[in-house]
């Protein structure tokens, strides 16, 4: 391995790092304004102008608090939760191709962290990890709240992960691979979504059930479960848990921009060469992640949260026979092309 | 039975229609809705950079007036003391005296005006009541004090100063004085 290349991974992995600490950081301050705003409020706008610097007087806010550990609470796994919970939503990021190589300083960079040829199984194998510092969490507290946070966390991510798994593998047998990569480059002229709308949906819903969005937010509701899961944390601990669901809901949105809208294609994107292109993709993913995280919050304050036999019966008795029906008809769609028949 | 309002709703629990099961439209018309208000002006104001103005009747601090010549319109004759339905007025009578003719408008002054703030209702009758045009509710507010004893307001707070005259020409346009 040459020294260039260490040094040039090492460097967008911390790049990668920040920005996803960055934009968790202001989507916690923009969903707070489009909250305000849909419910007619200004939403804050006193620190700084246009209350910018609000993200960080509250992560200074969450700093200075006391770090609470309860006294019956384990305490190993108490601190282990909010780490794995944080730890588990950035490294999500490291298999996403986040433009078209670079060409700097004589040496061709690739946007990602790592090109591995089954990227679509890593993301899935890492999401179903990142149940576990909400379960760890939920059971170290010992709290009765945090237990129940944590049980539902648990069975609505086995529930909605099979529907969601369903429908990433008719995106696979469409483009016949596992890495991002090359599912991004073959839909560069059409992208999947306009194959596979229903998939998509299907994604998409089960992706809010698995950021513990609402109106999937049974884990940590807080008018039932006094904040679920989290209900005996304070401190930066807490902002932890937060932070990890903005940052799971920012590299979510991107592996929804992959599957289904064309990564960083853009229309028009013949056009362009080079550098400039990388660049341009970048933003047109940006803006495509943008957007994802724009809906997600916008449902959240629209649509009240389902009860959880509701939940449970959308997942198993809708979600997923759908999606087999979809999965099913994808794949008689390609055998009939191929001539199998 | 016919209902008089004729808002009557009938409610049934049959079951949902396909349609309304497949949650879809029902979720895209409510976020719509959200949509729409998110558009919409904000009716906020932003308090300490910017006060909301008060109504033209809005009853606040009173002042006793002078006329243009700067004397006090004030006679002493106890008409609001006798409309105010709270007792939050008192006052003594003093009679003019040569030389004083610059100060008081009439021949007969009060010496001292109180206006027991806690007991004040703001109710405006003591300004109905009174034939001189003395006095007058204002826009401004009365602030709030640790000790009862700041709450009794005599002629110093009262009185306006010659110099700096209290604007009450909006309490002479709500429509109840169409004098002057």
């Amino acid at each position: 391995m040459d020294t260039a290349l260490l040094i040039e991974k090492s460097i967008l992995v911390v790049l990668l790092f920040l920005v996803s600490l960055g934009a968790a950081a202001y989507m916690t301050y923009f969903e707070r304004k489009l909250a305000a705003w849909i419910q007619d409020r200004v939403g804050p706008d006193r620190a700084g102008p246009f209350g910018i610097l609000q993200p960080i007087a509250d992560g200074v806010k969450m700093f200075l608090k006391e770090d609470f550990i309860p006294a019956k609470a384990d305490k190993w796994l108490f601190i282990i939760g909010p780490g794995l919970a944080m730890f588990t939503a950035l490294i999500t990021s490291a298999v996403v191709p986040w433009g078209p190589k670079l060409h700097l300083f004589g040496r061709d960079i690739a946007l990602q962290v790592a090109d591995i040829n089954i990227g679509i199984l890593y993301v899935f194998g890492v999401l179903s990890v990142g149940v576990y510092g909400i379960m760890i969490g939920g059971w170290a507290s010992n709290n009765k709240y945090s237990l129940y946070g944590a049980i539902r966390a648990s069975s609505q991510m086995i529930s909605y992960e099979l529907a969601m798994g369903v429908s990433a593998i008719t995106i696979v047998l469409l483009s016949g691979s596992l890495s991002l990569n090359d599912i991004v480059a073959q839909q560069s002229s059409v992208w999947n979504v306009v194959y596979q709308p229903l998939a998509f949906l299907i994604f998409f819903v089960c992706a809010l059930a698995e950021l513990n969005r609402a109106p999937f937010d049974l884990p940590e509701c807080e008018s039932e479960l006094v904040g679920g899961y989290h209900t005996e944390y304070s401190s930066m601990k807490l902002g932890l848990y937060l932070f990890s669901e903005y940052t799971s809901m920012f590299v979510s949105s991107a592996i929804m921009a992959i599957l289904f809208f064309g990564g960083y294609n853009f229309p028009g994107m013949s056009y362009f060469s080079g550098n400039t292109l990388a660049i341009l993709s970048i933003g047109a993913f940006a803006v495509k992640i943008f957007l994802f995280i724009f809906v997600i919050m916008w449902i959240r304050w629209t649509i009240p949260r389902f009860r959880f036999d509701q939940l449970m019966h959308l997942g198993w008795k809708t979600l997923l026979p759908l999606s087999l029906i979809n999965l099913l008809i994808t794949g008689l769609v390609i055998a009939f092309k191929n001539g199998w028949f | 039975m016919e209902s008089l309002t004729n808002r009557k709703k009938v409610v049934s629990d049959k079951p949902m229609t396909l349609w309304e099961k497949a949650y879809l439209p029902a979720i895209m018309s409510g976020m719509l809705t959200t949509l729409r208000h998110m558009l919409r002006k904000r009716k906020t104001i932003k308090y300490p950079e910017e006060i909301r103005e008060f109504a033209p009747i809005y009853r606040g601090q009173h002042v006793l007036k002078r006329d243009e010549q700067g004397r006090e319109n004030c006679t002493a004759c106890g008409l609001c003391a006798v409309a105010c339905p709270a007792e939050a007025i008192t006052m003594t009578a003093e009679e003019r005296k040569k030389g004083e003719e610059h100060l008081y408008r009439e021949e007969k002054y009060a010496a001292t005006y109180d206006i027991n703030m806690l007991r004040c209702i703001f109710c405006g009758l003591c300004e109905e009541a009174c034939p001189k045009e003395a006095i007058f509710l204002t826009d401004r507010l009365v602030p709030t004090y640790f000790e009862r004893d700041n709450f009794i307001y005599g002629k110093d707070k009262l009185v306006e100063s010659v110099d700096e005259r209290i604007d009450i020409t909006k309490r002479q346009h709500t429509g109840k004085r169409n004098t002057i």
